[in-house]
């Protein structure tokens, strides 16, 4: 699928969902569900500044697509980064740089997210594209 | 004291719902909600005399002026200074502080000088002292807390030299509550002939405050932490001191006489208020200061007791949640944190349910330091929240525990 299939998907899941609460739980799970990072990556070098809650982001370029593993010490964060990575790994440099993602308001997440925690997002997505970027230039 | 719903009518946005539900506010610790008496006086500088003070010969600059000073006069009442110019007007509690660690550094402070704060500080009062640390190369001086959060007298006592030029402390911790025995540090300090400066940003709007009882040197409190409008705050300075020490920002107001080769001082308190003062704010600061003063001090920090009381026996109850700072002499306010539950997560959701409340480190990383975690829950209480709204927060707090 590609970036745009898989937004509009997110977008799908989350309106079956009216209540609030219930689109938390569904972060929350989507959070515990998150792959393990592996722990030699949970370091300062790939800690994302500008989160309230710790991110940990790791890419891997196998030649073709960078691949991202995260960890994050805030379950509802970490519901965040699976969202992304679920759009944004497996997917060539170039896809990722060029992407443009409109699910986060689509979903709400935005405007429902606090401000600080709403800056962490994009710093998130900014750090995704900023590691594209590299390994695109470096190739 | 007036009737908790009374009270309550008096502060126009605690009708407000947010995501539909009813706003519970518990977030006094960083700012107070205002009475409709405040709001007005704003409103009423606005719409019928704004105009600068001490400078135009006209009627509305002087009704400006005279609102102003009257604010200046109540404010010295509320803290019981021995005279008006020995209240000045600043931003803010952090700009009262960077104006003291300004001047009062460069006028006394030489290499190797000490300033003594606490753990407990909020970074509004420590960063100004590490910055005239290092412009003076002077050195800081930390009072450690044990497991309750409160300071540790005989350690205070230790650090307590020759050398030490400045003792600069909270009146009560904004991070765990915990009331700090001022007047024992003061009386301590003086016997060793330094001046005292004292943080009330968190003690102010919870009882009665006596500068002359407490004979501190320096006295700082924000006007927005105690139901007044924002950018207000408050600098008491002895008179010798604020005689003796240099102006802090140069500008309109604070001169006597300006000519290229030589700016001569305007006298107190207008020496320490360069610039154009943000008036409507102070007045209404005055107006706040009568509101409290009409509900009682004493009322309000024995109303506030109360919730305190109920707020820790409510949470108590909940299994896996553990209180930090847990002294017997406490401001209203509560830090916890909920085992395997990351402080942001528990907020995020409290917040869907209308309950504001606070979690991180609250601006004093230094007392999370000293408990091994990276921030806390903080529900701050006042005399406008009820024990429905605890009862709120206890079972709000339990649907968070189940969610994760």
């Amino acid at each position: 699928m590609t970036i745009n299939q898989i937004q509009d998907e997110i977008i799908e899941e989350f309106s079956l969902f009216e209540d609030w609460m219930d689109k938390y739980n569904l972060l929350i799970d989507l959070g515990k569900n998150l792959p393990v990072i592996d722990p030699r990556y949970k370091t300062k070098e790939y800690l994302i500044e500008g989160c309230q809650s710790k991110v940990w982001l790791h890419p891997e370029f196998d030649g073709e697509k960078i691949t991202f593993t995260a960890d994050s010490d805030a379950i509802i964060t970490k519901g965040i980064v699976a969202l992304l990575i679920r759009v944004l790994s497996d997917r060539t440099p170039q896809e990722i740089i060029s992407s443009d993602l409109w699910f986060i308001d689509r979903i709400g997440l935005r405007q429902n997210l606090s401000p600080t925690r709403s800056n962490g997002l994009l710093a998130m997505v900014r750090q995704i594209k900023l590691y594209a970027i590299a390994i695109d230039a470096k190739t | 004291m007036k009737n908790i719903s009374d009270i309550r009518a008096d502060f126009p946005i605690l009708n407000r719902k947010v995501y539909g539900k009813d706003l519970v506010y518990f977030d006094n610790g960083a700012t107070t909600q205002k009475p409709q008496y405040v709001i007005n006086a704003v409103n009423e500088v606005f719409t019928s005399y704004n105009s600068n003070i001490h400078r135009g010969v006209h009627a509305l600059s002087d009704i400006a002026s005279e609102a102003y000073e009257n604010a200046r006069e109540k404010v010295r009442q509320f803290i019981n200074a021995g005279q008006r110019h020995e209240i000045i007007f600043t931003s803010g509690a952090t700009g009262s502080i960077n104006a003291v660690a300004f001047s009062f550094g460069e006028k006394y402070i030489v290499p190797g000088d000490e300033i003594i704060i606490s753990c407990l500080e909020h970074h509004a009062n420590i960063v100004p002292w590490q910055m005239m640390c290092e412009r003076k190369n002077a050195v800081l001086k930390v009072i450690p807390i044990n497991d309750s959060g409160e300071i540790i007298f005989d350690e205070y006592l230790k650090l307590l030299s020759p050398k030490t030029k400045l003792v600069a402390v909270t009146h009560a911790s904004n991070a765990l509550g915990t009331i700090v025995p001022v007047k024992d540090i003061i009386s301590a300090a003086h016997s060793a002939g330094v001046p005292v400066l004292i943080d009330g940003a968190q003690s102010i709007q919870h009882g009665i405050t006596d500068v002359r009882e407490l004979d501190c040197d320096f006295f700082v409190f924000s006007g927005h932490k105690i139901y007044g409008p924002t950018g207000i705050g408050v600098l008491y300075g002895k008179e010798k001191w604020l005689t003796d020490m240099p102006p802090y920002q140069g500008g309109g107001d604070m001169v006597e006489s300006v000519t290229f080769e030589k700016t001569t001082y305007n006298q107190l308190p207008f020496k320490f208020e360069a610039g154009t003062l943000n008036f409507p704010a102070a007045i209404g600061l005055g107006i706040a200061l009568d509101y409290v003063t009409g509900l009682g001090r004493a009322e309000i920090a024995e109303r506030e007791r109360v919730l305190l009381e109920y707020a820790v026996a409510r949470l108590s109850l909940i299994d896996g949640l553990r209180i930090y700072g847990d002294s017997a002499n406490k401001i209203s306010t509560i830090s916890f944190l909920l085992k395997g539950i990351h402080q942001y997560d528990a907020g995020t959701i409290l917040d869907k349910m209308g309950i504001a409340i606070r979690t991180g480190t609250h601006c004093a990383e230094p007392v999370m330091a000293r408990f091994g975690i990276d921030g806390t829950i903080r529900a701050s209480m006042c005399f406008y929240n009820t024990e429905e709204e605890i009862d709120l927060l206890g079972k709000g707090i339990e649907k968070v525990i189940k969610m994760f």
